[in-house]
């Protein structure tokens, strides 16, 4: 790995980023192409936090959504109360100009929360594994969307706005395509955060339980510590998406983080192949992009993402990566930087 | 000094006992076999000894410290190392992880230090590396460092895997049939290997084999067992000779099939 194309990079990518912000900031780039960036920032947190558990650690959750809502729920109830006049909390408690210094700090509460709720569900999940370790995190997603449903102070069923509110507090300090801004900053923290995870030998702990949980108990790994602290992580990293999610929209109800967001999830990991970081970034990517080009079918762009799924794993079960990073299969890649 | 002392040990799964009212005694030092026909209950005092049953009855005192109902993961850092009768590696990390993972119990930094990277951690981290690559060095292994285990021939993982097992840095080394499956030339590799191991590090070994050119060449005492029970120990020349434990491996002389 190069000093000097690792330097490039990052000033590419910098410059970059820039470019994007400003040329949203003059509003140069269509709202709906912005926004379909910002979903494609979310999706990756998304698709990268579940394969920490999924890919990486080969354990099967199918509740990751459940722990978006929670990340969701609680970053937007802190920024409607803190900063926005509302019927039911009163007064705004803080002026709007410091919501822009801690909207980010909110999201990342929202995310320890999500986190916690993750603890809360590993310490006796993770007593089974397999396939009841898939029922259970089923059923604990039903059990957040449920509790949600009945959640009169966050609207219920009928959902919970007010985040628009706050973005345009935010705007009328200081335009800025904040949404934007921070949701690609989020994700490449989170790509970081995973791929310092996963290259320690600390980390590494949990592909040694995906390729022999045996193994790596008689070999000192600590496997109900290791499994408690992916869990908690990719739980938390989830509810950071959820959080960011919710203020992209403006408007967050319990419907929107279903089995059927749990089952986007993974098809996004199980697309990208599992234990592959640079997999879950592009499939993420792809994916979202999918699901807008899709969009005119309707309903029947949920026949045809299973159906690519279907073919994924006939003829390349292992994904579209396996357990491949990119520089792999394009070495040259190694000097711009580290996958591995 | 006695390493391994093991009083009463019985183990029953539902009605049926694996083992029972096992004595075993451990010299710091030795090189022990254990052997017994299949299903007597060998791997399941070794799946005790190393913290994968909790013992119905009975006391394994290790170094000092009782370690019954002890997870396999404490159970290893206090200095138990094992290798298993299939191996088993993590086929898809290369050698060098592989080494450098059975080092998890004693990392050096805290949990949070590998998001942040602090300089202790790479000072950790460094060390970790180093130490493997000794390690590797010692067994002659550093050119496959960067291998992959599955891509590798069978007598060279059995190598790998005990490797892995002393990179814990244990006081006792369980080998679960470590000629199992491998050819002449190999097994006699291995034996000079395991003599060598035992010479070269401050170790006791305690072994299971079948293959008795294994166990005769190498073990200063053998313990028979039988549907979970002693039947003999001694030095392999008074095994060899002992009517029980022929009568055990071959059956009755009265029911000789001609």
């Amino acid at each position: 790995m190069g000093k000097y194309q690792q330097k490039t990079m990052m000033i590419g990518g910098g410059i970059l980023f820039g470019l994007l912000l400003i040329l949203a900031h003059f509003k140069m780039i269509d709202l709906y192409v912005q926004s379909v960036i910002m979903f494609i920032g979310v999706n990756i947190i998304f698709a990268t936090s579940l394969s920490i558990v999924n890919g990486y650690m080969g354990e099967f959750s199918c509740g990751h959504a459940g722990f978006m809502a929670v990340g969701a729920y609680v970053s937007s109830l802190l920024t409607v109360v803190l900063f926005t006049v509302d019927k039911e909390t009163g007064l705004a408690i803080l002026p709007a100009s410091m919501s822009i210094y801690l909207f980010p700090v909110i999201i990342i509460i929202g995310g320890i929360a999500a986190g916690i709720a993750g603890l809360l569900i590993a310490i006796p999940s993770f007593k089974t594994r397999d396939d009841y370790l898939a029922i259970i995190t089923i059923a604990v997603n039903f059990i957040i969307i449920t509790a949600l449903n009945n959640m009169d102070f966050v609207g219920g069923s009928r959902g919970y706005m007010g985040m628009k509110k706050v973005i345009y507090g935010m705007e009328g300090v200081m335009k800025f395509p904040y949404m934007l801004f921070w949701v690609i900053t989020f994700a490449i923290f989170t790509v970081f955060l995973i791929r310092r995870f996963i290259t320690s030998t600390y980390g590494k702990g949990i592909i040694a339980i995906k390729q022999d949980e045996v193994a790596a108990e008689i070999m000192s790994v600590d496997t109900n510590h290791m499994k408690l602290v992916a869990f908690m992580f990719s739980s938390g990293l989830a509810g950071i998406s959820g959080g960011l999610f919710a203020h992209v929209i403006g408007y967050v109800n319990p419907g929107s983080f279903s089995i059927l967001k749990s089952t986007e999830g993974l098809v996004m990991v199980y697309l990208a192949g599992m234990g592959s970081l640079s997999g879950s970034v592009i499939s993420a990517i792809l994916f979202t992009i999918l699901l807008e080009l899709l969009r005119p079918l309707q309903i029947f762009k949920w026949v045809i993402i299973p159906l690519i799924l279907i073919l994924v794993m006939q003829f390349r079960p292992e994904g579209l990566m396996g357990d491949k990073e990119l520089s792999d299969y394009f070495p040259k890649l190694k000097k711009f930087y580290k996958f591995k | 000094m006695s390493l391994l002392k093991i009083t009463d040990l019985t183990q029953r799964f539902g009605g049926l006992t694996a083992v029972s009212d096992l004595q075993l005694n451990l010299e710091e030092g030795g090189l022990y076999g254990l052997i017994g026909p299949n299903g007597a209950g060998k791997t399941t005092i070794f799946n005790m000894v190393s913290g994968f049953y909790t013992p119905t009855e009975g006391t394994i005192n290790f170094d000092g410290n009782v370690i019954n109902g002890k997870k396999p993961h404490t159970v290893t850092a206090l200095g138990i190392g094992r290798t298993f009768q299939n191996i088993r590696l993590w086929h898809d990390m290369t050698v060098l992880d592989n080494i450098r993972l059975s080092q998890h119990y004693h990392l050096g930094y805290s949990v949070f230090e590998p998001f942040l990277r602090t300089k202790n951690y790479f000072k950790n981290e460094k060390r970790i590396e180093e130490k493997s690559m000794e390690l590797l060095g010692v067994f002659n292994l550093q050119d496959i460092a960067h291998e992959y285990p599955k891509n590798l021939p069978y007598g060279i993982q059995r190598r790998v895997e005990i490797a892995r097992a002393l990179a814990a840095e244990p006081k006792l080394l369980l080998l679960d049939e470590p000629a199992a499956g491998l050819s002449s030339a190999d097994v006699s590799d291995l034996i000079d290997h395991i003599r060598w191991i035992h010479d070269n590090f401050d170790i006791t070994i305690l072994m299971i084999e079948h293959q008795m050119e294994v166990i005769m060449n190498l073990c200063q005492y053998i313990k028979v067992i039988d549907f979970g029970k002693t039947i003999a120990e001694g030095t392999p020349a008074e095994i060899q000779k002992n009517p029980q434990v022929i009568k055990a491996y071959l059956g009755d002389e009265g029911e000789v099939y001609a």
